[in-house]
């Protein structure tokens, strides 16, 4: 425990990650404790209370799953997680329909999930057309105009990104979608419980949902599956039937029953939630930008979710940044933290350049953040920042008014 | 990823951050690595009359890796004679440093930057002492 300025008490780290996963939830929490105790009876079962209690829980979360995002609660398939869903509404659709229509279409800052069950169908002989985005990051909807025909099966564009927090053009998306008869899926992992979605008003057939980035557990997620117009899909894995036949397995019901809480909570929560967030993330950004020269916001200003916020730090690498503000539990869009040394290929998408891309990081706010953790995370990003920029030839030339592009770099 | 505590260290206490006149005819000024690669080091010698490198100073912008090699160099390079100090192989610093593979290229560039600081010396000084002879290794200055 530290206190701050204010004097206000704050623990240390501050978990500034909310796009990787979520805390979970007391109140989720709870209503999950019973399944894992007494209530762990087979939801399958049909021939004892056990059963039926089990059962009970998990059709109660299939509702609230449903009201969240305006479906039907049959119309929700329990998975173990959102790229599982991704996975089975790339492949389960593309697979069923593939004699009539081969052509799917997504966009290339996409989840590794769903860019690499695209792959995967491009070697089994789909056509798959990864479309580009603006500077901005959305999509052009031209774009997508061009490249939609009576062969595309399905498009799979992601509702909010993870790297940069954009909220793609949804509805105008399902609507140029309907019009063609492609089926319209969207990987919504960082959007559901944190922007208002309805799956009739904007035409979304098939939706991805994760467990943990709602404030739920791990392990679970679902994949919303429309039933009028009917989609169907073949099944990946196969056995007893459950799920409609789609997602054989017995289900977990002390995920089932915490997922649903978690959206019971953010559909009851969200307006003062996302008050809440917007508050703070205007108050993280005007703290940087007031006092930090040269930090550029990624992705639209605007046409965004404000719990993700990716930055460019300028003339300083954003690997030794986040050695510095050990205290703070953030992300980074530099090479150097995984192993390999490309830049993230969503800024290098939007056409950040390299040396910026390799000075990005993103922070992540979320219902449990609070005030004094965020002034705490602006004067620990300033302090370090300044003594890189202290420390970086590139900040000394810029001072000295040389163009840092002029310069003839050795490659390595 | 967990830091050996030499890292940490010479990132939280970085040795010899600065600047040397580059137009000073006592100072070599090497400028390796590129912001696109998310690595630049800069490593200035002071050398006295007499061959031996007095002070060093650096600047980079890297990861945390590159800034402790390109620290440890300013120390290391001090005190030595221009050619001992092109003795300093990179594997001598990742050792040091206990480096993992995927940060094998920071002292790969510590020790470029060394060569390119003495070679930007050596190139003021062509003639004027027995170091005619000097190689010219690979480098950018920033002065150009």
């Amino acid at each position: 425990m530290v206190e701050n300025v204010t004097g206000a008490n704050i623990n240390l780290p501050i978990y500034l990650d909310y796009q990787a996963t979520t805390p979970l939830d007391p109140r989720v929490l709870e209503v999950m404790m019973p399944y894992l105790t007494d209530n762990f009876g087979n939801p399958h079962s049909r021939s004892h209370s056990f059963g039926w209690e089990a059962e009970e829980g998990v059709e109660k979360a299939r509702e609230q799953v449903a009201s969240l995002i305006g479906a039907n609660p049959k119309e929700i398939v329990f998975t173990s997680g959102a790229t599982e869903s991704n996975n089975l509404a790339i492949k389960g659709v593309g697979e069923f329909y593939k004699d009539r229509r081969n052509h799917i279409i997504t966009v290339v800052t996409e989840h590794k999930c769903v860019l690499d069950t695209c792959r995967h169908l491009e070697q089994e002989g789909f056509r798959i057309t990864y479309l580009p985005v603006q500077k901005n990051g959305l999509l052009d909807l031209d774009k997508l105009r061009e490249a939609i025909s009576d062969e595309t099966v399905l498009v799979s564009v992601m509702a909010v990104n993870n790297e940069i927090g954009v909220i793609q053009p949804i509805a105008e998306i399902g609507a140029i979608c309907r019009e063609h008869g492609a089926f319209f899926h969207t990987d919504a992992a960082q959007a559901v419980g944190k922007i208002p979605l309805d799956v009739n008003e904007m035409n979304i057939d098939l939706m991805s949902i994760s467990g943990h980035k709602l404030y739920g557990p791990k392990g679970i997620g679902v994949l919303y599956v429309r039933r009028k117009p009917r989609v169907r899909l073949k099944a990946m894995i196969n056995g007893g039937g459950q799920e409609r036949g789609m997602r054989s397995g017995t289900l977990a019901p002390m995920l089932c029953v915490g997922i649903g809480e978690a959206c019971a909570i953010a559909q009851k929560d969200m307006g003062s939630d996302n008050e809440r967030i917007r508050s703070l993330s205007n108050r993280l950004a005007k703290g940087l930008e007031d006092t930090l020269p040269d930090i550029f916001l990624n992705g639209d200003a605007e046409q965004r979710y404000p719990g993700n916020i990716n930055y460019s730090f300028a003339f300083v690498e954003g690997e030794s940044l986040m050695m510095g503000i050990k205290d703070l539990a953030v992300s980074s869009g530099s090479a150097c933290t995984s192993s390999s040394l490309e830049p993230s290929y969503v800024l290098r998408a939007i056409g950040v350049e390299e040396d910026l891309a390799h000075t990005s990081l993103r922070i992540g706010i979320g219902r449990f953040t609070t005030e004094a953790e965020i002034d705490y995370s602006v004067a620990t990003l300033k302090a370090h920042v300044s003594k890189l920029r202290e420390m970086s030839p590139l900040w000394e030339m810029a001072q000295e008014g040389i163009d840092i592009k002029s310069i003839e770099w050795s490659d390595h | 990823m967990a830091y050996n505590e030499r890292v940490v260290d010479h990132y939280e206490n970085p040795r010899n951050v600065g600047s040397l006149d580059k137009s000073d005819e006592g100072v070599g000024t090497g400028l390796v690595g590129a912001p696109a690669c998310g690595d630049v080091m800069k490593l200035q010698i002071q050398v006295s009359p007499d061959g031996i490198i007095e002070d060093a100073k650096f600047k980079t912008f890297g990861c945390g890796s590159a800034i402790a090699s390109s620290s440890l160099v300013t120390e290391w390079v001090k005190g030595k004679t221009l050619d001992e100090a092109i003795e300093i192989k990179n594997t001598h610093i990742a050792e040091h440093l206990a480096l993992p593979p995927v940060k094998i290229h920071c002292s790969v560039l510590a020790e470029d930057a060394i060569k390119a600081a003495v070679a930007d010396y050596r190139a003021k000084h062509v003639g004027v002492s027995g170091d005619a002879n000097a190689e010219h290794a690979e480098t950018v200055d920033a002065a150009e």
